[in-house]
């Protein structure tokens, strides 16, 4: 695992994307998976070199950041009708008509996708949206819950067990099993919903 | 497509499992695949299969199978209590079932998971390369754990494979309910004060209840919180997760493919079908080890599965 330091979270976020694509191209990596501010290499030890590895981990850090890279933007449809709405908006000291302006008003950045398949870490959260998650986690989660804690953001993609506060759904699949890459979201992709009636 | 098997019983957790499928990370998606790949890979190469073919992986015993045809199976993983049409049958050893074979796994003497391999292969739903059943998202395999009524097909390699051929007891792993771990150390051992250390890696460890496919929860002396706020990262299987409350998690097959609990310590891939193979309430200790003794006992692994070959 190689762990970056030494500037914002959004700046590691982007040289832990580009690390990571570097060291995807080379053959001896079965895969480098993209942390926030990290990257998890994986390797077989007998067919690769390791110290080969690292010198080339060392000269990818060493090279200047690249320019951030656009990455694709998916405009994600939502109905605006979760069960934590009404007491997400309570808590925040907004009305709900403000939490889902300011939660739709801003392009969101994939940081890496985890926990389960195809969810992508959608952030930053603007700061008057950030709640500690749920005291008490959901045992289930219905498939397309959109879904906000802390400074982060995201859609629940397939159901499973979830602790952060409901506030809406979208009717966009964000994994596709029987497509070759079944996850929609990519880490440095950017995010913004558009609330929708029905 | 010659004739498979129906399943007359199925037992806590049966499902089909091959080596999984890595390289999804990305994705989101854990690698999956036997917990125990160690007897996955020796049951397959008792019948004379490649590596990587679906065998079921068997929790707890409770497998009852009705053969619809000739075929050839082996049965490995720990100690499981086998027999065929009534009569006990040795695991570890390949052997022929009849059309009305009765072939049952009653439960295991020793461990918690047994694989069942057929020659030919078990045949499922191929997801990413991978038979093995992910069963959060209900794919791979059947897409579910097995049923009483079930019928599973088996598919065809050529050649007729050999009955009686057998894994010896000593080249087995050393599975054991008091088992000895060794362990790599991880992204996050020098956070732990040494008293912390010192307690992760002497103490005694117990399975709690809590433990499946995606990881078991520990339970031991409460160790002191780490006052750490780590962004979340992507971990592998074998990683030993350190949450606040002290008490670990040891990440198996289908854990969540990233965490954000400090991993210390990370369990080598030679030590795996030990973890495997461990029941609720059994014990552990976690022993660290270099990178050089981790590719050895790898090596000796390899070394031990390649004696069937020959």
């Amino acid at each position: 695992m190689v762990d970056l330091s030494g500037g914002t979270p959004a700046a590691l976020n982007a040289r832990a994307r580009a690390l990571a694509r570097l060291l995807q191209r080379r053959r001896d990596v079965e895969e480098a998976v993209i942390g926030y501010a990290s990257v998890t290499v994986h390797f077989d030890p007998e067919e690769t070199d390791a110290e080969r590895l690292r010198s080339s981990i060392s000269r990818g850090l060493k090279a200047p950041s690249p320019d951030q890279v656009p990455g694709r933007l998916h405009r994600i449809p939502v109905i605006y009708d979760g069960p934590d709405l009404a007491d997400c908006a309570d808590r925040l000291g907004l009305d709900v008509a403000e939490l889902v302006r300011l939660h739709s008003a801003t392009t969101y950045r994939c940081f890496m996708l985890g926990f389960v398949p195809g969810w992508g870490y959608l952030g930053p959260l603007p700061a008057s949206l950030r709640l500690a998650r749920r005291s008490v986690p959901r045992t289930r989660v219905p498939a397309g819950s959109v879904a906000m804690a802390e400074d982060l953001t995201g859609v629940y993609p397939i159901a499973c067990p979830g602790g952060w506060h409901l506030i809406g759904r979208t009717s966009l699949p964000l994994f596709l099993p029987g497509s070759g890459s079944p996850a929609v979201l990519q880490a440095g992709d950017r995010v913004r919903f558009q609330p929708v009636d029905r | 497509m010659p004739e498979g098997f129906k399943v007359l019983g199925s037992g806590p957790l049966a499902t089909l499992q091959d080596l999984g499928r890595p390289g999804h990370r990305s994705a989101g998606i854990p690698p999956g695949g036997a917990m125990d790949r160690f007897a996955l890979i020796a049951a397959n190469r008792l019948v004379g299969n490649p590596d990587g073919l679906a065998a079921l992986e068997i929790t707890r015993g409770g497998l009852i199978l009705k053969a619809l045809g000739p075929a050839l199976l082996a049965v490995a993983g720990g100690e499981p209590s086998l027999r065929l049409n009534g009569s006990v049958a040795p695991a570890w050893t390949s052997f022929l079932v009849s059309a009305g074979d009765r072939i049952s796994l009653e439960g295991m003497d020793l461990g918690e998971r047994a694989y069942v391999a057929v020659r030919g292969g078990f045949l499922g739903q191929l997801w990413l390369g991978s038979r093995s059943t992910y069963a959060l998202a209900g794919l791979g395999g059947l897409g579910r754990r097995l049923g009483a009524g079930d019928r599973i097909d088996r598919g065809e390699i050529a050649g007729a494979g050999v009955a009686g051929r057998r894994l010896e007891w000593g080249l087995r792993p050393q599975y054991s309910g008091h088992a000895r771990l060794r362990v790599l150390a991880g992204p996050h051992l020098e956070l732990l004060l040494p008293p912390a250390r010192d307690q992760l890696l002497q103490s005694e460890w117990s399975l709690t209840e809590e433990c499946d496919r995606m990881g078991y929860r520990l339970r031991g002396p409460a160790m002191a919180p780490l006052a750490t706020d780590l962004a979340s990262f992507p971990v592998t299987t074998g990683c030993v997760q350190l949450p606040p409350g002290g008490q670990p998690i040891l990440l198996m097959s289908d854990h969540p493919a990233s965490g954000g609990y400090p991993v210390p310590v990370t369990v080598i891939s030679a030590d795996l079908p030990l973890a495997a193979q461990l029941r609720p309430h059994d014990r552990l200790r976690l022993e660290l080890v270099d990178l050089d003794q981790a590719a050895k006992a790898r090596a000796e692994q390899r070394a031990a599965l390649d004696s069937i070959r020959s």
